[in-house]
Protein backbone atom coordinates (compact mmCIF):
# COMPACT_ATOMS: atom_id res chain seq x y z
CA UNK A 1 0.00 0.00 0.00
CA UNK A 2 1.54 3.28 -0.69
CA UNK A 3 1.49 6.12 1.48
CA UNK A 4 2.75 9.34 0.81
CA UNK A 5 3.32 12.77 2.90
CA UNK A 6 0.76 15.20 1.42
CA UNK A 7 1.34 17.91 4.14
CA UNK A 8 5.69 18.67 4.47
CA UNK A 9 6.58 21.91 6.50
CA UNK A 10 9.64 23.30 4.92
CA UNK A 11 11.46 26.46 5.53
CA UNK A 12 13.92 28.35 3.82
CA UNK A 13 15.75 31.58 4.49
CA UNK A 14 15.49 33.88 1.29
CA UNK A 15 16.59 37.70 1.98
CA UNK A 16 17.52 37.31 5.71
CA UNK A 17 13.70 36.15 6.21
CA UNK A 18 12.69 32.55 7.15
CA UNK A 19 9.98 31.49 5.00
CA UNK A 20 7.95 28.22 4.59
CA UNK A 21 8.34 26.79 0.94
CA UNK A 22 7.10 23.20 -0.78
CA UNK A 23 9.16 20.40 -2.16
CA UNK A 24 9.42 22.47 -5.17
CA UNK A 25 10.50 25.65 -3.24
CA UNK A 26 7.05 27.53 -3.84
CA UNK A 27 6.46 29.61 -1.13
CA UNK A 28 3.53 28.77 0.76
CA UNK A 29 2.74 31.27 3.06
CA UNK A 30 1.59 34.52 0.72
CA UNK A 31 1.85 37.06 3.56
CA UNK A 32 5.53 35.95 4.18
CA UNK A 33 6.54 37.34 1.09
CA UNK A 34 8.09 40.81 0.22
CA UNK A 35 10.21 42.87 -2.38
CA UNK A 36 13.44 41.65 -1.28
CA UNK A 37 12.29 38.46 -1.38
CA UNK A 38 11.06 38.74 -4.72
CA UNK A 39 14.64 39.96 -5.80
CA UNK A 40 16.60 36.99 -4.25
CA UNK A 41 13.99 34.58 -6.06
CA UNK A 42 14.63 36.51 -9.59
CA UNK A 43 18.12 36.60 -8.67
CA UNK A 44 18.22 32.76 -7.86
CA UNK A 45 16.34 32.71 -11.57
CA UNK A 46 18.90 34.00 -13.07
CA UNK A 47 16.98 37.51 -13.63
CA UNK A 48 19.45 40.13 -12.03
CA UNK A 49 17.67 43.16 -12.16
CA UNK A 50 14.04 43.25 -12.16
CA UNK A 51 12.92 46.53 -14.02
CA UNK A 52 9.62 47.92 -14.12
CA UNK A 53 8.10 45.76 -16.83
CA UNK A 54 8.80 43.04 -14.39
CA UNK A 55 7.58 44.69 -11.19
CA UNK A 56 4.31 45.54 -13.31
CA UNK A 57 3.60 42.03 -13.59
CA UNK A 58 5.18 40.72 -9.93
CA UNK A 59 2.70 43.39 -8.65
CA UNK A 60 -0.25 42.42 -10.88
CA UNK A 61 -0.01 38.49 -9.88
CA UNK A 62 0.21 39.85 -5.72
CA UNK A 63 -3.34 42.24 -6.38
CA UNK A 64 -5.04 39.68 -8.59
CA UNK A 65 -3.74 36.24 -6.33
CA UNK A 66 -7.08 33.94 -6.25
CA UNK A 67 -6.38 32.45 -2.43
CA UNK A 68 -2.56 32.48 -2.97
CA UNK A 69 -2.64 31.14 -6.76
CA UNK A 70 -1.38 33.06 -9.08
CA UNK A 71 -3.15 34.35 -12.30
CA UNK A 72 -3.12 32.34 -15.67
CA UNK A 73 -0.67 34.23 -18.48
CA UNK A 74 -3.65 35.09 -20.30
CA UNK A 75 -5.18 37.31 -17.09
CA UNK A 76 -1.33 38.85 -17.20
CA UNK A 77 -1.64 39.94 -20.40
CA UNK A 78 -4.84 41.22 -20.39
CA UNK A 79 -4.44 42.94 -17.01
CA UNK A 80 -1.05 44.49 -17.59
CA UNK A 81 -0.88 45.06 -21.57
CA UNK A 82 2.17 43.23 -21.38
CA UNK A 83 1.68 40.64 -24.24
CA UNK A 84 2.79 36.85 -24.12
CA UNK A 85 5.67 37.45 -26.21
CA UNK A 86 7.47 39.99 -24.16
CA UNK A 87 5.94 37.87 -21.01
CA UNK A 88 8.85 34.79 -22.66
CA UNK A 89 11.91 38.04 -22.83
CA UNK A 90 11.06 39.34 -19.12
CA UNK A 91 10.89 35.91 -17.82
CA UNK A 92 12.16 33.33 -20.27
CA UNK A 93 11.84 30.10 -19.85
CA UNK A 94 7.98 29.21 -18.79
CA UNK A 95 6.93 32.71 -17.31
CA UNK A 96 3.74 31.67 -15.65
CA UNK A 97 5.94 29.54 -13.56
CA UNK A 98 8.32 31.71 -13.08
CA UNK A 99 6.17 34.85 -11.73
CA UNK A 100 4.24 32.60 -9.54
CA UNK A 101 7.84 31.51 -7.56
CA UNK A 102 8.51 35.38 -7.79
CA UNK A 103 6.20 36.74 -6.37
CA UNK A 104 5.65 34.34 -3.85
CA UNK A 105 2.47 32.46 -5.34
CA UNK A 106 1.78 28.62 -6.25
CA UNK A 107 2.59 27.96 -9.77
CA UNK A 108 -0.14 26.43 -12.26
CA UNK A 109 -2.12 23.42 -11.73
CA UNK A 110 -3.64 20.87 -13.58
CA UNK A 111 -6.30 18.68 -11.92
CA UNK A 112 -4.36 15.63 -11.10
CA UNK B 1 -45.64 34.38 -10.90
CA UNK B 2 -41.84 34.75 -10.83
CA UNK B 3 -39.76 34.06 -13.76
CA UNK B 4 -37.05 31.90 -13.96
CA UNK B 5 -34.80 31.72 -17.23
CA UNK B 6 -32.42 29.05 -17.62
CA UNK B 7 -29.58 30.03 -20.18
CA UNK B 8 -28.38 26.82 -22.21
CA UNK B 9 -29.92 23.06 -22.19
CA UNK B 10 -26.81 21.38 -21.98
CA UNK B 11 -25.18 19.52 -19.14
CA UNK B 12 -26.01 22.12 -16.51
CA UNK B 13 -28.54 23.49 -17.74
CA UNK B 14 -30.44 20.31 -18.51
CA UNK B 15 -29.73 18.75 -14.85
CA UNK B 16 -30.62 22.55 -12.97
CA UNK B 17 -34.00 22.51 -14.95
CA UNK B 18 -34.86 19.10 -14.31
CA UNK B 19 -34.05 19.41 -10.66
CA UNK B 20 -35.80 22.83 -10.06
CA UNK B 21 -38.95 22.23 -11.79
CA UNK B 22 -38.96 19.24 -9.25
CA UNK B 23 -38.41 21.81 -5.82
CA UNK B 24 -40.30 24.74 -7.53
CA UNK B 25 -42.97 23.11 -9.06
CA UNK B 26 -43.85 20.61 -6.54
CA UNK B 27 -46.26 22.44 -4.67
CA UNK B 28 -47.37 25.76 -6.19
CA UNK B 29 -47.26 27.17 -9.67
CA UNK B 30 -45.79 30.35 -9.04
CA UNK B 31 -42.65 29.63 -11.16
CA UNK B 32 -42.41 29.75 -14.51
CA UNK B 33 -39.66 28.23 -15.80
CA UNK B 34 -37.95 28.38 -19.03
CA UNK B 35 -34.92 27.39 -20.68
CA UNK B 36 -33.71 28.60 -23.68
CA UNK B 37 -30.89 26.80 -26.47
CA UNK B 38 -29.84 27.19 -29.97
CA UNK B 39 -29.30 23.81 -30.67
CA UNK B 40 -32.04 20.78 -30.62
CA UNK B 41 -29.37 18.01 -30.05
CA UNK B 42 -27.88 16.91 -26.96
CA UNK B 43 -23.88 15.88 -27.28
CA UNK B 44 -22.98 13.05 -24.30
CA UNK B 45 -19.28 15.09 -24.44
CA UNK B 46 -17.23 12.23 -22.46
CA UNK B 47 -17.67 10.03 -25.57
CA UNK B 48 -16.18 12.51 -28.24
CA UNK B 49 -13.21 10.50 -26.65
CA UNK B 50 -14.18 6.81 -27.81
CA UNK B 51 -15.14 7.97 -31.46
CA UNK B 52 -11.68 8.10 -32.77
CA UNK B 53 -10.62 4.23 -31.84
CA UNK B 54 -14.09 3.20 -33.31
CA UNK B 55 -15.52 2.40 -30.02
CA UNK B 56 -18.18 4.70 -30.32
CA UNK B 57 -19.96 5.52 -33.26
CA UNK B 58 -22.26 8.61 -33.51
CA UNK B 59 -25.73 7.19 -32.30
CA UNK B 60 -23.78 7.14 -28.68
CA UNK B 61 -23.47 10.18 -28.38
CA UNK B 62 -26.03 11.96 -29.28
CA UNK B 63 -29.99 12.60 -28.39
CA UNK B 64 -32.75 15.33 -28.45
CA UNK B 65 -32.86 17.85 -26.03
CA UNK B 66 -36.42 17.79 -25.26
CA UNK B 67 -36.16 14.07 -24.01
CA UNK B 68 -34.79 15.59 -21.28
CA UNK B 69 -36.51 18.76 -20.34
CA UNK B 70 -39.62 17.78 -18.24
CA UNK B 71 -43.07 18.74 -19.12
CA UNK B 72 -42.90 21.88 -16.42
CA UNK B 73 -40.15 23.74 -18.13
CA UNK B 74 -40.73 25.75 -21.19
CA UNK B 75 -38.25 25.15 -23.65
CA UNK B 76 -37.36 27.44 -27.06
CA UNK B 77 -35.10 27.00 -29.18
CA UNK B 78 -33.09 30.05 -30.05
CA UNK B 79 -29.97 31.96 -30.25
CA UNK B 80 -28.99 34.41 -27.24
CA UNK B 81 -28.25 37.98 -28.49
CA UNK B 82 -28.06 39.98 -25.32
CA UNK B 83 -28.57 39.62 -21.64
CA UNK B 84 -29.06 42.64 -19.59
CA UNK B 85 -28.81 42.28 -16.20
CA UNK B 86 -29.30 46.11 -15.32
CA UNK B 87 -32.49 45.04 -16.96
CA UNK B 88 -33.14 41.35 -15.56
CA UNK B 89 -33.79 40.52 -19.81
CA UNK B 90 -32.64 38.12 -22.43
CA UNK B 91 -32.92 39.29 -26.40
CA UNK B 92 -33.11 36.07 -28.35
CA UNK B 93 -32.41 35.24 -32.03
CA UNK B 94 -35.81 34.87 -32.61
CA UNK B 95 -37.22 38.65 -31.42
CA UNK B 96 -38.37 37.60 -28.34
CA UNK B 97 -37.40 39.83 -25.44
CA UNK B 98 -37.99 37.52 -21.67
CA UNK B 99 -37.80 39.30 -18.53
CA UNK B 100 -36.92 37.23 -15.25
CA UNK B 101 -36.67 37.14 -11.58
CA UNK B 102 -33.63 35.04 -11.37
CA UNK B 103 -31.15 34.14 -14.29
CA UNK B 104 -28.85 30.69 -14.18
CA UNK B 105 -26.24 30.61 -16.90
CA UNK B 106 -25.49 27.35 -18.26
CA UNK B 107 -23.43 28.38 -21.49
CA UNK B 108 -20.79 26.23 -21.32
CA UNK B 109 -17.12 26.24 -23.04
CA UNK B 110 -16.43 25.55 -26.77
CA UNK B 111 -13.37 25.55 -28.67
CA UNK B 112 -11.67 28.14 -30.50
CA UNK B 113 -9.12 26.86 -33.17
CA UNK B 114 -9.00 30.28 -35.17
CA UNK B 115 -7.59 31.98 -32.09
CA UNK B 116 -4.01 30.33 -32.58
CA UNK B 117 -2.54 30.93 -35.85
CA UNK B 118 -2.32 28.29 -38.40
CA UNK B 119 -4.30 25.77 -36.20
CA UNK B 120 -7.88 25.93 -37.67
CA UNK B 121 -6.96 27.22 -41.20
CA UNK B 122 -6.33 24.57 -43.83
CA UNK B 123 -4.78 21.73 -42.53
CA UNK B 124 -7.76 21.30 -39.92
CA UNK B 125 -9.75 17.62 -40.65
CA UNK B 126 -6.77 16.45 -42.36
CA UNK B 127 -3.48 16.72 -40.53
CA UNK B 128 -4.79 18.78 -37.69
CA UNK B 129 -7.67 17.00 -35.84
CA UNK B 130 -9.55 17.66 -32.49
CA UNK B 131 -11.75 15.02 -30.56
CA UNK B 132 -13.54 18.66 -28.52
CA UNK B 133 -15.96 17.79 -30.87
CA UNK B 134 -18.35 15.05 -32.71
CA UNK B 135 -17.58 16.40 -36.04
CA UNK B 136 -13.51 16.46 -34.81
CA UNK B 137 -13.64 12.86 -33.48
CA UNK B 138 -15.36 11.77 -36.57
CA UNK B 139 -13.47 13.06 -39.00
CA UNK B 140 -10.26 12.01 -36.64
CA UNK B 141 -11.75 8.15 -36.89
CA UNK B 142 -11.10 7.96 -40.67
CA UNK B 143 -7.68 9.48 -40.34
CA UNK B 144 -7.00 7.41 -37.62
CA UNK B 145 -8.11 4.16 -39.81
CA UNK B 146 -5.74 4.24 -42.65
CA UNK B 147 -3.04 6.57 -41.34
CA UNK B 148 0.55 4.81 -41.37
CA UNK B 149 2.09 6.42 -38.56
CA UNK B 150 4.64 8.36 -37.87
CA UNK B 151 4.88 11.11 -34.67
CA UNK B 152 1.15 12.26 -33.06
CA UNK B 153 1.76 14.92 -30.98
CA UNK B 154 -1.34 16.00 -28.82
CA UNK B 155 -1.28 19.78 -27.67
CA UNK B 156 -3.32 21.91 -24.93
CA UNK B 157 -3.58 25.39 -25.69
CA UNK B 158 -3.96 27.05 -22.89
CA UNK B 159 -6.02 25.99 -19.75
CA UNK B 160 -8.31 25.77 -18.09
CA UNK B 161 -9.98 23.65 -20.75
CA UNK B 162 -12.93 20.91 -20.62
CA UNK B 163 -11.97 17.88 -19.00
CA UNK B 164 -8.45 18.24 -17.84
CA UNK B 165 -7.71 14.63 -18.29
CA UNK B 166 -8.92 13.95 -21.04
CA UNK B 167 -5.94 14.49 -23.33
CA UNK B 168 -3.96 12.27 -21.28
CA UNK B 169 -6.71 9.40 -22.10
CA UNK B 170 -6.62 9.95 -25.55
CA UNK B 171 -2.92 9.50 -25.76
CA UNK B 172 -2.98 6.63 -23.14
CA UNK B 173 -6.24 4.94 -25.78
CA UNK B 174 -3.87 5.83 -29.00
CA UNK B 175 -1.47 3.59 -27.27
CA UNK B 176 -3.45 0.96 -27.03
CA UNK B 177 -5.00 1.47 -30.37
CA UNK B 178 -1.77 1.37 -32.34
CA UNK B 179 -0.75 -1.54 -30.13
CA UNK B 180 -3.74 -3.77 -30.91
CA UNK B 181 -3.13 -2.30 -34.62
CA UNK B 182 0.47 -3.97 -34.42
CA UNK B 183 2.06 -0.68 -35.33
CA UNK B 184 2.93 1.06 -31.98
CA UNK B 185 6.53 0.51 -33.05
CA UNK B 186 5.77 2.70 -36.00
CA UNK B 187 4.04 5.31 -33.85
CA UNK B 188 5.54 8.22 -31.51
CA UNK B 189 3.43 9.96 -29.29
CA UNK B 190 3.98 13.28 -27.55
CA UNK B 191 1.83 14.99 -25.29
CA UNK B 192 3.01 19.13 -25.16
CA UNK B 193 1.23 20.47 -22.47
CA UNK B 194 1.39 24.23 -21.21
CA UNK B 195 1.64 22.78 -17.48
CA UNK B 196 4.99 21.89 -16.02
CA UNK B 197 4.00 18.07 -16.38
CA UNK B 198 1.45 15.76 -17.02
CA UNK B 199 0.89 15.25 -13.78
CA UNK B 200 1.21 18.63 -11.37
CA UNK B 201 -0.29 17.43 -8.26
CA UNK B 202 2.28 15.75 -5.92
CA UNK B 203 0.49 12.42 -4.74
CA UNK B 204 -0.73 12.13 -8.43
CA UNK B 205 2.28 12.72 -10.04
CA UNK B 206 4.25 10.13 -7.74
CA UNK B 207 1.78 7.60 -8.54
CA UNK B 208 1.01 8.11 -12.31
CA UNK B 209 4.02 9.31 -14.09
CA UNK B 210 5.48 5.82 -14.43
CA UNK B 211 2.44 4.50 -16.19
CA UNK B 212 3.31 7.59 -19.09
CA UNK B 213 7.15 6.13 -19.47
CA UNK B 214 6.00 2.67 -19.71
CA UNK B 215 3.56 3.52 -22.29
CA UNK B 216 6.19 5.27 -24.08
CA UNK B 217 4.45 8.54 -23.73
CA UNK B 218 6.30 11.72 -24.24
CA UNK B 219 6.11 14.72 -22.41
CA UNK B 220 6.99 18.36 -23.27
CA UNK B 221 6.28 20.70 -20.77
CA UNK B 222 5.66 24.46 -20.26
CA UNK B 223 4.93 24.13 -24.08
CA UNK B 224 3.00 27.61 -24.48
CA UNK B 225 1.54 27.25 -28.50
CA UNK B 226 1.96 30.27 -30.44
CA UNK B 227 1.09 28.77 -33.78
CA UNK B 228 1.03 26.42 -35.90
CA UNK B 229 2.74 25.82 -38.95
CA UNK B 230 0.51 23.80 -41.31
CA UNK B 231 2.44 23.59 -44.31
CA UNK B 232 5.84 22.68 -42.47
CA UNK B 233 3.95 20.64 -39.75
CA UNK B 234 5.40 21.79 -36.77
CA UNK B 235 4.27 23.71 -33.71
CA UNK B 236 6.19 26.62 -32.14
CA UNK B 237 6.13 27.60 -28.77
CA UNK B 238 6.54 31.47 -27.46
CA UNK B 239 9.88 30.92 -26.59
CA UNK B 240 11.17 29.56 -30.08
CA UNK B 241 10.89 25.49 -29.35
CA UNK B 242 9.45 23.67 -32.09
CA UNK B 243 7.93 20.08 -32.45
CA UNK B 244 7.23 18.63 -36.04
CA UNK B 245 4.30 16.28 -36.40
CA UNK B 246 2.82 14.02 -39.11
CA UNK B 247 -0.90 14.12 -37.14
CA UNK B 248 -1.27 16.95 -34.74
CA UNK B 249 -4.14 16.15 -32.18
CA UNK B 250 -5.21 19.67 -30.68
CA UNK B 251 -7.28 20.89 -27.67
CA UNK B 252 -7.76 24.30 -28.92
CA UNK B 253 -7.97 27.32 -26.50
CA UNK B 254 -11.62 26.84 -24.90
CA UNK B 255 -14.04 29.86 -24.48
CA UNK B 256 -16.89 30.74 -22.80
CA UNK B 257 -20.09 31.89 -24.95
CA UNK B 258 -19.47 34.90 -26.87
CA UNK B 259 -22.77 36.45 -25.66
CA UNK B 260 -21.50 36.67 -21.83
CA UNK B 261 -18.56 38.69 -23.20
CA UNK B 262 -20.92 41.19 -24.86
CA UNK B 263 -23.00 41.37 -22.25
CA UNK B 264 -20.43 42.63 -20.12
CA UNK B 265 -20.87 39.10 -17.91
CA UNK B 266 -17.47 37.85 -18.28
CA UNK B 267 -13.64 37.54 -17.26
CA UNK B 268 -11.00 37.18 -20.47
CA UNK B 269 -12.41 34.09 -21.44
CA UNK B 270 -16.20 34.88 -21.68
CA UNK B 271 -16.73 32.70 -18.10
CA UNK B 272 -18.80 34.48 -15.61
CA UNK B 273 -17.16 35.24 -12.45
CA UNK B 274 -19.54 33.67 -9.25
CA UNK B 275 -18.70 32.73 -5.97
CA UNK B 276 -17.11 29.30 -5.74
CA UNK B 277 -19.01 28.02 -3.31
CA UNK B 278 -22.80 29.14 -4.13
CA UNK B 279 -22.74 30.09 -7.93
CA UNK B 280 -24.10 33.88 -7.13
CA UNK B 281 -22.27 36.36 -9.37
CA UNK B 282 -20.78 38.84 -7.31
CA UNK B 283 -22.61 41.99 -9.11
CA UNK B 284 -26.05 40.73 -9.41
CA UNK B 285 -27.39 38.74 -6.83
CA UNK B 286 -30.16 37.11 -9.11
CA UNK B 287 -27.68 35.67 -11.50
CA UNK B 288 -26.05 32.66 -11.06
CA UNK B 289 -23.62 30.88 -12.89
CA UNK B 290 -23.20 26.88 -13.30
CA UNK B 291 -21.13 24.08 -15.50
CA UNK B 292 -18.54 25.01 -17.41
CA UNK B 293 -19.82 28.78 -18.36
CA UNK B 294 -18.71 29.25 -14.29
CA UNK B 295 -15.49 30.87 -13.71
CA UNK B 296 -14.72 28.83 -10.44
CA UNK B 297 -11.27 27.33 -9.55
CA UNK B 298 -13.12 23.70 -10.66
CA UNK B 299 -12.91 21.50 -13.28
CA UNK B 300 -15.07 21.99 -16.02
CA UNK B 301 -16.01 18.87 -16.24
CA UNK B 302 -19.73 16.95 -16.05
CA UNK B 303 -19.30 15.31 -12.66
CA UNK B 304 -18.35 18.95 -10.99
CA UNK B 305 -21.73 20.41 -12.87
CA UNK B 306 -23.56 17.37 -11.19
CA UNK B 307 -22.44 17.74 -7.67
CA UNK B 308 -22.62 22.09 -8.28
CA UNK B 309 -26.57 21.32 -9.48
CA UNK B 310 -27.01 19.06 -6.10
CA UNK B 311 -25.97 21.48 -3.92
CA UNK B 312 -27.21 24.59 -5.94
CA UNK B 313 -30.82 23.54 -5.99
CA UNK B 314 -31.68 23.47 -2.24
CA UNK B 315 -29.77 26.48 -1.94
CA UNK B 316 -31.93 28.19 -4.43
CA UNK B 317 -35.18 27.27 -2.89
CA UNK B 318 -33.82 28.41 0.80
CA UNK B 319 -32.73 31.61 -1.37
CA UNK B 320 -36.07 32.69 -2.75
CA UNK B 321 -37.47 32.42 0.35
CA UNK B 322 -35.13 35.24 1.80
CA UNK B 323 -32.56 32.66 3.56
CA UNK B 324 -28.76 33.69 3.49
CA UNK B 325 -27.29 31.14 0.52
CA UNK B 326 -24.84 28.22 2.29
CA UNK B 327 -21.06 28.13 0.92
CA UNK B 328 -21.97 24.05 0.23
CA UNK B 329 -20.36 23.75 -2.63
CA UNK B 330 -16.81 22.32 -2.01
CA UNK B 331 -15.51 22.05 -6.09
CA UNK B 332 -15.73 18.06 -5.84
CA UNK B 333 -15.28 16.48 -9.37
CA UNK B 334 -15.08 12.55 -9.54
CA UNK B 335 -13.42 11.45 -12.69
CA UNK B 336 -12.75 7.80 -14.54
CA UNK B 337 -9.55 8.22 -16.49
CA UNK B 338 -9.86 5.52 -19.38
CA UNK B 339 -5.69 4.21 -19.69
CA UNK B 340 -6.15 1.93 -22.71
CA UNK B 341 -5.92 -2.16 -22.25
CA UNK B 342 -9.59 -2.33 -21.04
CA UNK B 343 -8.57 -0.60 -17.18
CA UNK B 344 -8.63 3.02 -15.91
CA UNK B 345 -7.93 5.20 -13.28
CA UNK B 346 -10.57 6.72 -10.73
CA UNK B 347 -9.80 10.84 -9.57
CA UNK B 348 -12.18 12.16 -6.42
CA UNK B 349 -11.06 15.24 -5.61
CA UNK B 350 -12.52 18.46 -4.14
CA UNK B 351 -10.75 22.67 -3.69
CA UNK B 352 -8.57 21.81 -1.21
CA UNK B 353 -7.94 18.23 -1.05
CA UNK B 354 -5.46 16.89 -3.87
CA UNK B 355 -6.41 13.43 -5.75
CA UNK B 356 -5.94 10.56 -3.65
CA UNK B 357 -5.05 6.82 -3.74
CA UNK B 358 -8.10 4.69 -1.76
CA UNK B 359 -10.92 3.09 -2.58
CA UNK B 360 -14.47 4.71 -3.97
CA UNK B 361 -17.04 4.76 -3.01
CA UNK B 362 -16.89 2.33 -0.14
CA UNK B 363 -14.17 2.76 2.17
CA UNK B 364 -11.12 -0.42 1.94
CA UNK B 365 -13.93 -1.97 -1.08
CA UNK B 366 -14.75 0.42 -3.70
CA UNK B 367 -15.50 -1.00 -6.28
CA UNK B 368 -13.06 1.15 -7.79
CA UNK B 369 -9.80 1.77 -7.12
CA UNK B 370 -8.27 5.82 -6.76
CA UNK B 371 -5.53 6.90 -8.68
CA UNK B 372 -4.56 3.34 -9.30
CA UNK B 373 -5.37 1.18 -12.89
CA UNK B 374 -8.11 -1.50 -12.15
CA UNK B 375 -10.71 -3.00 -14.66
CA UNK B 376 -13.98 -1.66 -12.66
CA UNK B 377 -12.42 1.96 -13.02
CA UNK B 378 -13.02 0.78 -17.14
CA UNK B 379 -16.37 -0.39 -16.57
CA UNK B 380 -17.22 2.22 -14.34
CA UNK B 381 -16.90 5.13 -17.67
CA UNK B 382 -18.30 2.22 -19.72
CA UNK B 383 -21.51 2.22 -17.65
CA UNK B 384 -21.60 6.31 -17.37
CA UNK B 385 -22.91 6.34 -20.65
CA UNK B 386 -25.98 4.88 -19.34
CA UNK B 387 -25.79 6.66 -15.79
CA UNK B 388 -25.74 9.93 -18.12
CA UNK B 389 -28.18 10.04 -20.02
CA UNK B 390 -30.34 8.08 -17.81
CA UNK B 391 -30.41 9.35 -14.27
CA UNK B 392 -27.22 12.52 -14.39
CA UNK B 393 -29.58 14.25 -17.07
CA UNK B 394 -32.81 14.12 -15.31
CA UNK B 395 -31.00 14.82 -11.84
CA UNK B 396 -32.22 11.83 -10.61
CA UNK B 397 -31.19 10.89 -6.72
CA UNK B 398 -27.97 9.23 -6.35
CA UNK B 399 -26.63 7.22 -3.36
CA UNK B 400 -23.15 9.45 -3.48
CA UNK B 401 -22.87 12.89 -1.92
CA UNK B 402 -22.54 16.07 -3.47
CA UNK B 403 -19.50 16.69 -1.36
CA UNK B 404 -16.31 15.05 -1.50
CA UNK B 405 -15.66 12.27 1.54
CA UNK B 406 -12.14 11.28 3.03
CA UNK B 407 -13.40 8.01 3.49
CA UNK B 408 -11.52 5.48 1.79
CA UNK B 409 -8.70 7.83 1.12
CA UNK B 410 -5.14 7.16 2.50
CA UNK B 411 -3.57 10.02 3.81
CA UNK B 412 -0.17 10.70 4.53
CA UNK B 413 1.57 8.44 7.26
CA UNK B 414 -1.62 6.32 7.59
Amino acid sequence: MTTLQTQTTLTREIAGRTVQVNEEGYMTQANEWSREIAGAIAHDEGLLDLTPAHWKVIEFCRQTANGGKSPTLRQITGGTGITTKEMFALFPKGPAKKVARIAGLGKPEGCV
Amino acid sequence: MKKLLILGAGTAGTMVANKLDRLLHADSDDWQITLIDQHPIHYYQPGFLFIPFGIYDKDDVIKPKRDFIPAGVEFIEATIEQIEPEHNRVHLGNGQALAYDFLIIATGADIHPEQTPGLGEHAWGHSIHTFYSLEGSMALFETLRTWKGGRLVLNVVENPIKCPVAPLEFLMMADAFFCEKGMRDRVELVYATPLPGAFTKPVAAHMLNHLLAEKNIKVEPEFMTERVEPDAKKLVSYDEREIGYDLLVSVPLNMGAAVIGSSGLGDELNYVPVDQYTFVSGKYPNIFALGDAAAIPASKAGSVAHFAVDTFGENFVGYIHGQELKPLFDGHANCFIESGFGKGLLIDFNYTTEPLPGRYPLPGLGPFTLLEESKANHWGKMMFKWMYWNILLKARELPLPAQMSMAGKQLAGK
